[in-house]
């Protein structure tokens, strides 16, 4: 036994040493990090930065006449304005009403809070032109509040026709986009101790105090993620544009489609493109410069 | 602390708020709180029920109970977080049961502190301050005393997370004292903290209390010692219902019930039968009891007899004897368990007594007045 013991002894430092000359060695996990980055780099670079290098270079193939061309036409800078102010818009009112909403779920006690939460989540999983399809049967032409008026009224039409103008592509987004911004808030809120909440009331803080004072604050870096998040998506919309059929409502991706799809305007299509993926950098970028200060500071109080 | 806020001007200034607005004037003069036939039901379930107190003005009340035993609905009650089904709360001659918790004038300190992360001390401190439009010119100069008061002075741009726990409990105390509240609220405020923090800060939590006489405090607490250091009365409770109401002396040293006296300091419980005026019977023994009463012979009762007043050998009144079980040192006192008539009935000795040995057969005693006949 005591042979057995000592004959196994060494196995010990041997083993030891192997892990220590690993460590040393620069093994692939610690030694080499980024050879654990290549595949998903190569998968990003095959399905992503190549098609998008493409893009950028399709955009330049005639020299920078066709940025020269674009940028001239009065399409594009009604394209662009439309975009930004679609998308700030929309983000506005999802960050207002979705903190408004989130804190009604959160706070106020109703029977069947607790179903809106998780409804919410299975509203996440739905497709944006269903939204939409949604809002044309309720205010459509032909959908159920203009039928009820031309039913009571006798009247030929109704007078819903805001749904294929700019403010039925920003209702339509607000709606659908609403719940990102509410499902972040949601988890925030369950962090915050009601404590807190219980004590500033009792300190003579009414409602709106606690919620200036005490529940913004800490629920701001969550609030400015899921900001964030609807800006990039707005930016982008195109099924929700194309499902109001507002004909004179016309964003970049939209104009993106018409010039690719319609025009067969390949080289006008990618330069849209990449206008549009520099704008929606760059607005993203500013909207964290602006809101990343505070978060910070709020993240680490927290 | 200043001494002017010690004077008497400052002490009457603090029980009628300058600031008071409306819904803030109800503490003109020290408050008392009373609870009147109080029942708080969640589903259909009763945790506070016929609750029936009175705290006066300046007193401090603790109530006791273990948890589930409604002491901390009782204090929410008060506070407005919870609605009772039945009976009216009353913060000095105002019935509150129906005002929200912002227009009670009341000051509260939690377990947990409950200091809002992203305010520095001082902004903390002046919240409730600026919640109920003090004058701006006096925030500041509030907030100093009031950190002064619990000797946080130095810490004001400090942020929460920079402070111990025993430091965010006193900014905690500093934020509910310094809206100068009528009834102060504090719900198991030292439970967080060690050992050690907690007996300094229940040393500074009395010395509170005395600079501040008028205040009146609910001390929600399952941890006798505080109780019985703190209050100038305790509220014993149980399963939603108030056992006995008393001074900690009073309690201590003639409980009424079995839950009291077992909850508040340890006893023996020893079940005996009355065996006439001053006199029964645990097992073959007879005893001899100063609780005055009937003495219905033969009725079975419970006879208190608290570990640290029986004494090694056969030199009191009463003196059982049985066979030593255990035997434990604890630093300062002996607990020695003996096995009397089928019953188990402990000693407290000091650590210098000669115990005997577990198996050996001994003998203990103690004096007529200091076994405590029980109701139930």
């Amino acid at each position: 036994m005591t042979e057995t013991m000592a004959s196994r002894r060494p196995a010990g430092p041997r083993l030891r040493v192997r892990s220590g000359a690993g460590r040393r060695g620069g093994s692939a996990r610690t030694g080499r990090p980024w050879l654990w980055a290549l595949p998903p780099l190569a998968v990003l670079a095959v399905s992503f930065l190549h098609p998008l290098a493409l893009v950028v270079r399709e955009s330049f193939s005639g020299g920078t006449a066709a940025y020269r061309q674009v940028f001239g036409s009065e399409a594009f800078t009604d394209a662009l304005a439309t975009t930004v102010a679609l998308a700030a818009g929309a983000t506005l009112g999802c960050v207002v009403l979705g903190f408004a909403l989130a804190l009604v779920v959160a706070f106020v006690p109703f029977s069947g809070s607790r179903s809106v939460a998780r409804f919410i989540d299975v509203f996440l999983s739905f497709p944006s032109f269903l939204i939409t399809l949604a809002l044309l049967f309720l205010y459509g032409t032909v959908g159920m509040a203009n039928g009820l008026w031309t039913g009571l009224t006798g009247a030929e039409e109704g007078p819903f026709h805001f749904l294929t103008t700019p403010w039925g592509v920003l209702l339509a987004e607000v709606t659908y986009f609403t719940p990102f911004v509410m499902r972040p808030l949601l988890a925030a809120f369950a962090q915050l101790d009601t404590a807190q909440l219980e004590v500033a009331s009792s300190l003579g803080a009414r409602p709106a105090r606690i919620v200036r004072q005490v529940i913004l604050p800490e629920a701001y870096p969550a609030l400015m993620a899921g900001g964030a998040l609807v800006l990039v998506l707005c930016l982008n919309e195109f099924a929700i544009v194309l499902f109001t059929g507002a004909k004179d409502v016309v964003t970049l991706p939209m104009l993106v489609y018409s010039k690719a799809i319609l025009e067969s305007d390949y080289v006008s299509a990618c330069v849209v493109a990449t206008v549009d993926v520099v704008l929606s950098v760059g607005l993203y970028g500013l909207y964290r410069s602006l809101t990343g200060r505070s978060s910070r500071r709020a993240r680490a109080h927290a | 602390m200043p001494e002017h806020m010690m004077s008497e001007h400052a002490i009457s200034e603090h029980a009628m708020p300058e600031h008071a607005t409306p819904e803030h004037t109800g503490a003109r003069g020290p408050v008392g709180i009373r609870f009147e036939q109080v029942t708080v039901a969640y589903d259909g379930t009763a945790v506070l029920e016929d609750f029936d107190l009175e705290v006066g003005a300046g007193e401090v009340m603790a109530l006791l109970g273990p948890s589930g035993s409604g002491k901390t609905t009782a204090l929410r009650a008060v506070a407005g977080f919870v609605r009772p089904a039945r009976g009216r709360v009353r913060i000095g001659d105002r019935d509150v049961t129906d005002l929200p918790p912002h227009a009670r004038d009341v000051g509260m300190v939690v377990q947990q502190y409950a200091l809002f992360p992203h305010m520095r001390v001082a902004d903390n401190v002046a919240f409730g301050l600026k919640a109920r439009r003090t004058p701006r010119g006096q925030v500041a100069e509030r907030v100093a005393e009031a950190l002064e008061m619990v000797g946080m002075g130095g810490y004001a741009r400090r942020y929460p997370r920079e402070l111990s726990g025993g430091q965010q409990q006193r900014v905690a105390l500093a934020r509910a004292l310094a809206v100068r509240p009528g009834v102060l609220l504090l719900d198991e405020p030292l439970s967080a903290l060690d050992a050690r923090l907690r007996s300094g800060m229940l040393a500074e939590l009395d010395r509170l209390h005395r600079e501040l006489p008028d205040v009146c405090v609910l001390y929600v607490t399952h941890d006798q010692m505080e109780a019985l250091t703190l209050a100038d009365r305790v509220a014993v409770m149980d399963r939603a219902r108030l056992r006995e109401v008393g001074t900690p002396r009073a309690l201590y040293r003639a409980p009424r019930g079995s839950f009291t006296a077992s909850f508040v300091g340890s006893a023996n419980l020893l079940p005996v039968t009355r065996a006439g005026e001053g006199k029964v019977r645990f097992g073959d023994t007879e005893l001899r009891v100063a609780t005055p009463g009937p003495g219905d012979g033969g009725a079975a009762a419970t006879l208190c007899v608290r570990p640290h007043r029986i004494v090694l050998g056969d030199g009191g009144a009463n003196v059982l004897r049985g066979v030593a079980r255990a035997v434990q040192w604890r630093g300062a006192t002996h607990r020695v368990a003996l096995e009397v008539a089928g019953h188990e009935v402990v000693a407290d000795v000091p650590e210098s007594a000669s115990t005997p040995r577990v198996g050996d057969r001994a003998a203990v005693s103690f004096a007529a007045e200091d076994g405590v006949l029980l109701d139930d």
